[in-house]
């Protein structure tokens, strides 16, 4: 169950760099990164997997005395947690970035914009 | 064409470490460490039955102040970003087509309901999977919904940003209590512990997430209105 988990978020990993490396819409690599962020989350989450254990909160399936021995690792929980939040912060700067480039060139294509080429 | 080669070969390369590291990956038996002091000191020390509220909240509670500012930061950034060289076309302004009966009535049932589930969200966040920054988002879904139903609707700057700077200094100013009341910054201590599972229970731990749920929704509630308010190019 662990190794899906993990094999699932590397997949999306390279599926989302994949998407980031051959489209040429601004938009699309947007998408794509935000692919590859869920890939890293879901392959964090993975590995606080235990088998055969349950989520992290003390109720009537977890005693108290007992909590260490029935619950999966609520760090990397909380890792990933805080890493959905900055996520959304980084989605929110490229689409804003997106919008300003797209306003000074009228277009999305990310080869128009060759200022910094050489 | 030779470019989408080169691409694939990274990717395979990448595929390769990613294949060594699923090879050599045993999952652990037991918990780590520091897990299993979270897990048997949560309960007695904080009162608190989500132990991974107790651990974002109180054990790494000075993170999480950092994670909200970095929030923050994108949203003041967006902002700024957003409103340079913004144009003022009040008259100008181009003809929405009307939005949908059921989008109108649905919006005026469900936001109320929205805001209603992003409060219970966060201010459950020390007894259930939820918290600050998932009741936050959840509100924000609501300003979302008011903005798909009219895309020119205008909500007011000083209110967000009201709401956003109160949250954040009622969060710092609870965190600075803790070193006077209890044992350090940001301890929850300083209310009492309660009965584990009860609401008012976990000393500080609802006030906290209460405060950062308020901020983390008025911080993406400004970011979508930022982005909504760019003129339409």
């Amino acid at each position: 169950m662990a190794y899906m988990g993990i094999a699932t978020g590397f997949v999306l990993i390279l599926i989302g760099f994949y998407g980031a490396l051959t489209n040429r819409n601004i938009l699309r690599m947007i998408v794509a990164f935000t692919v590859a962020n869920t890939g890293v989350n879901l392959v964090m989450v993975a590995v606080g997997y235990l088998h055969g254990r349950t989520a992290p909160i003390l109720d009537e399936a977890v005693p108290v005395a007992e909590a260490a021995a029935r619950i999966i690792d609520p760090v990397p929980q909380a890792l990933v947690l805080t890493a959905i939040v900055i996520g959304v912060g980084v989605t929110a700067l490229m689409l804003a970035y997106a919008l300003k480039l797209y306003e000074s060139k009228r277009t999305l294509d990310i080869s128009k914009f060759t200022e910094l080429k050489w | 064409m030779i470019k989408r080669f080169f691409v694939i070969l990274l990717l395979i390369g990448l595929g390769a470490v990613f294949l060594g590291l699923l090879a050599g990956y045993t999952p652990d038996a037991q918990l780590n460490l520091t897990a299993s002091y979270y897990a048997n000191h949560t309960a007695q020390d904080l009162g608190a039955a989500n132990i991974v509220t107790a651990i974002i909240v109180t054990f790494r509670g000075l993170d999480t102040l950092g994670e909200v500012t970095v929030l923050f930061l994108t949203a003041a950034i967006v902002g700024l970003v957003l409103s340079q060289g913004r144009r003022k076309r009040d008259d100008a302004r181009r003809e929405l087509p009307p939005t949908g009966e059921l989008l109108t009535t649905g919006t005026r049932l469900l936001v109320p309901l929205i805001l209603l589930l992003g409060v219970y969200v966060f201010a459950n966040g020390h007894l259930t999977p939820g918290g600050g920054f998932q009741g936050g988002a959840i509100l924000a879904s609501g300003v979302l919904l008011l903005l798909l139903t009219d895309p020119m609707r205008r909500f007011g700057h000083g209110l967000i940003a009201a709401i956003e700077s109160t949250a954040g200094l009622f969060f710092v100013g609870i965190g600075v209590l803790g070193v006077f009341l209890a044992g350090g910054f940001l301890d929850n201590r300083i209310l009492p512990i309660g009965e584990l599972g009860e609401l008012f229970s976990a000393g500080a731990i609802p006030v906290i997430y209460s405060f950062v749920g308020l901020k983390v929704g008025a911080e993406f509630s400004s970011m979508l209105v930022n982005l909504a308010e760019t003129e339409d190019l």
